[in-house]
């Protein structure tokens, strides 16, 4: 097996894959790039998944960048070939074509002719193959409905999203899951429950999504060939949960950071409350001291210190949930109300052009991401015209819980500062400073765009104690992490 | 070098000969973990057997299972080794009674005496270190202690060895293979994860699910092991707090079996759903979601 590992171009091809993970973002380190050239020596390069496994776990340490891991080695270590060139669409051409419909003539298609293969019939053994949960028939079919439906040609400039919609569109597996359904309500019409047919749906839903992720596969395989390695691991190149833009997630990505969210807030919670409890060590309590030394004869051997107890902050969260900012203010609510706990008490308001108290939403609720919904639905934030408009928002904020602002409160405000040319009301901030213990103000945009247009960031940071670009789920970590 | 076992396959059969279903990433980590000679940090969701992985693994190559429980607080002492000062002063008195301890010479020989291998008390980590049997370390719950304290750990899971300053460096008479567990409360450090292969032990497929279910639950049916694993994937897809765990799951078949149900129905999963989910909230959202397939139920019934 060494002898196979230390060709070269095998070893040009992983240290591709290498830099490419660490263009995607992974801190791939030198020790790390060596014991996984030492792994593959261990393992037989045949097999795929173990080889697969083998570069995880030498080399991703951290289960979050597992999806863009897989995404770097599918295509870098996708199998290729000739048959995987791009042709022109003779439908004769398919070797696996006739192998595939020779699994079935026994069955069904007795007669057949057996190159040629209707769509009807393709159709027919995808259900087929659905039913009866066939992982190689599948795996054959999608190649097949790729080859036929996707209409790829060499040198397209067209993304593989484009692709994979052609190739489901006339798949119609929606259609496909109804018949499936169909057919178990049909096998055994009498003893179906309701339970049981959702359970039946989810297990068909799964082996759809199987069938999807072949179909994908293939289309990157195609890709592949086509375009060349470094090509197209650079076009499918996306940014870590943790590195997602708010402003600018894809449905996608959003969900990614929503199921980053939950361990991290976590994973904040834990450190803080350590925090709290370790390091703050203070002067030396003699009182004490004296009082443990009589276990050792009238000497100080075990020095005793006070440990000194800082003030919880109170918190007053003021949002901006208009449109294009609404994203980044869930999060960052959904991450105070996390760690509430480390403070004596989190209020929080939301706004557009009118402000609403929204902490009643939160109170006694123990799934926040529900509560952080309900902001959504039902705070009443709409004054005018539903444009941000900051002065005004600020204007009732002074005016009904100004006098709830106490020396022990920060103030955070979330939003990007544009305040279509409304009067900024700036004043206000600066009496809300004045009266606070904090004010900071976060803000979502890159620093790059603040002050462009309508945006008056540096109009009211003059009046707040930071003013901070939090655009991603590690920026908003680490602002969190101070405040405490 | 001997090794246990001898490819991947070998890895799988010997650890489903004790009853633990390994998927493909499980056995090859644990197959590279022996050849390369690394440590094995484990991660994942509470409940899907990272800890029963180092026990198993331990006892399909009959090796002894040294456990360190990891907690706030936790220092070498506890860890690595302590003196037994106990002793240590003890033989001092026992000098002072029958000698005249004045005398430079004699002080030089205590002290030598005091600091040997008898008076040293062996911990988890040192005890793993020298033993002469094969053993199973398994560092539970490495992310509870400190990041100072981590560092620790980095000695013996990349060198295999302990220094010790009184005696000097004691190495491995065998490589035990090491397993640490995390919980994922806390990132950590690059160094430790840099010694350390990773493996993530994420819920079971429906199908390794049903099949633990089958290993482990007496007198569990095939048809009801099904069902169990089918449900159980159901209430993992809903938005819950916790997902219910393996161990939750076998629960939850046991209670099933106790109760002699043979076909889940809607009525039977709520009335026992409890077993599955621990927090307010996500057994209400499984009940709505019961509940919901009731009413289906009844619309197509009437119809």
């Amino acid at each position: 097996m060494p002898q196979a590992a230390s060709t070269s171009p095998f070893l040009a091809l992983l240290g591709g894959f290498i830099v490419e993970l660490r263009a995607a973002g992974l801190p791939v380190s030198l020790t790390e790039n060596l014991d996984a050239m030492e792994a593959m020596q261990c393992i037989p390069l045949c097999d795929r998944e173990a080889f697969k496994y083998a570069l995880a776990a030498t080399l991703v340490k951290n289960h979050a960048h597992w999806r863009a891991f897989e995404t770097v080695f599918e295509v870098y270590f996708s199998l290729r070939g000739e048959e995987y060139k791009l042709l022109d669409d003779g439908l004769a051409d398919n070797a696996d074509l006739s192998e595939l419909s020779e699994a079935f003539s026994a069955q069904r298609f007795e007669g057949g002719d057996d190159d040629f293969m209707s769509a009807e019939q393709l159709a027919e053994m995808l259900f087929q193959a659905l039913l009866r949960g066939e992982a190689m028939m599948m795996r054959a079919i999608a190649r097949q409905a790729v080859r036929r439906y996707a209409g790829m040609e060499p040198a397209r400039p067209v993304g593989g999203t484009y692709y994979l919609y052609r190739t489901l569109r006339n798949l119609n597996l929606d259609g496909v899951l109804e018949r499936l359904m169909e057919q178990v309500r049909h096998d055994n019409p009498q003893n179906l429950t309701p339970l049981g047919e959702k359970l039946e749906r989810d297990e068909f839903e799964d082996r759809i999504s199987q069938l999807r992720k072949e179909i994908e596969a293939e289309i990157r395989r195609r890709l592949v060939a086509d375009r060349g390695v470094e090509a197209m691991a650079k076009t499918l190149r996306k940014p870590l949960p943790e590195d997602v833009d708010f402003m600018h997630a894809s449905r996608e990505e959003m969900m990614a950071v929503r199921s980053a969210i939950y361990p991290l807030t976590r994973k904040l919670a834990a450190r803080l409350a350590r925090k709290r409890r370790h390091g703050r060590k203070g002067s030396l309590d003699f009182r004490n001291t004296i009082r443990h030394s009589l276990s050792y004869g009238g000497v100080p051997a075990e020095p005793k210190f006070r440990h000194p107890r800082p003030a919880k902050p109170e918190i007053m969260v003021v949002a901006d949930v208009s449109g294009s900012v609404a994203a980044f203010a869930r999060f960052t609510l959904h991450l105070v109300y996390a760690i509430s706990n480390q403070f004596s008490q989190v209020r929080s308001f939301v706004f557009i052009d009118g402000l609403d108290e929204v902490t009643g939403l939160f109170e006694g609720v123990d799934d926040i991401a529900e509560a952080v919904n309900r902001v959504n639905a039902e705070a009443d934030v709409v004054w005018v015209d539903g444009h941000s408009d900051y002065g005004h928002a600020l204007e009732v904020f002074w005016e009904r819980y100004g006098k709830d602002v106490g020396t022990k409160t920060t103030v955070m405000v979330l939003g990007d500062a544009r305040n279509n040319y409304h009067d900024p009301q700036a004043w206000i901030l600066k009496e809300v400073e004045h009266r606070a213990r904090k004010v900071f103000w976060l803000n979502p945009e890159p620093e790059a765009y603040w002050d462009t247009g309508d945006s008056i960031v540096s109009e009211y940071g003059v009046y707040c104690d930071g003013v901070f670009e939090v655009r991603n789920l590690r920026q908003l970590e680490k602002f969190v992490d101070n405040l405490a | 070098m001997s090794f246990s076992f001898a490819d991947v396959g070998a890895v799988r059969k010997g650890l489903a000969d004790v009853q633990y279903l390994a998927d493909e990433g499980i056995t090859g980590v644990v197959y590279l973990a022996e050849r390369l000679q690394k440590p094995v940090l484990v991660e994942g969701p509470a409940g899907t057997g990272k800890t029963q992985l180092a026990k198993s693994v331990a006892e399909a190559i009959g090796a002894r299972l040294i456990r360190l429980q990891c907690y706030e607080g936790l220092d070498e002492s506890k860890a690595l080794y302590e003196w037994n000062y106990k002793r240590q002063l003890l033989r001092i008195q026992a000098e002072r009674q029958s000698n005249d301890a004045e005398s430079d010479g004699m002080w030089q020989h205590i002290e030598d005496d005091l600091f040997s291998e008898d008076f040293l008390l062996t911990r988890p980590l040192l005890e793993a270190i020298r033993s002469q049997d094969p053993v199973v370390l398994l560092i539970d719950e490495v992310d509870r202690v400190e990041v100072e304290t981590e560092a620790l750990l980095l000695e013996i899971l990349s060198d295999y060895q302990v220094s010790i300053p009184e005696l000097g460096t004691v190495s491995a008479s065998q490589i035990p293979l090491v397993f640490l567990t995390s919980n994922n409360t806390r990132e950590l450090s690059e160094a430790l994860k840099r010694r350390c292969l990773f493996l993530y032990i994420d819920y079971p497929n429906l199908e390794r699910e049903k099949q633990i279910v089958l290993a482990k639950v007496p007198g569990v049916g095939d048809s009801l092991a099904d069902q169990v694993a089918r449900i159980v994937r159901l209430v993992r897809q809903m938005d819950l707090k916790k997902a219910p765990s393996v161990s939750e799951t076998l629960d939850w078949a046991r209670t099933l079996v106790l109760l002699g149900v043979e076909h889940i129905g809607a009525e039977t999963a709520s009335e026992t759903v409890n077993i599955l989910l621990k927090y307010r909230s996500d057994i209400d959202k499984a009940l709505k979601e019961f509940a919901s397939c009731e009413e289906d139920f009844e619309v197509a019934s009437s119809s």
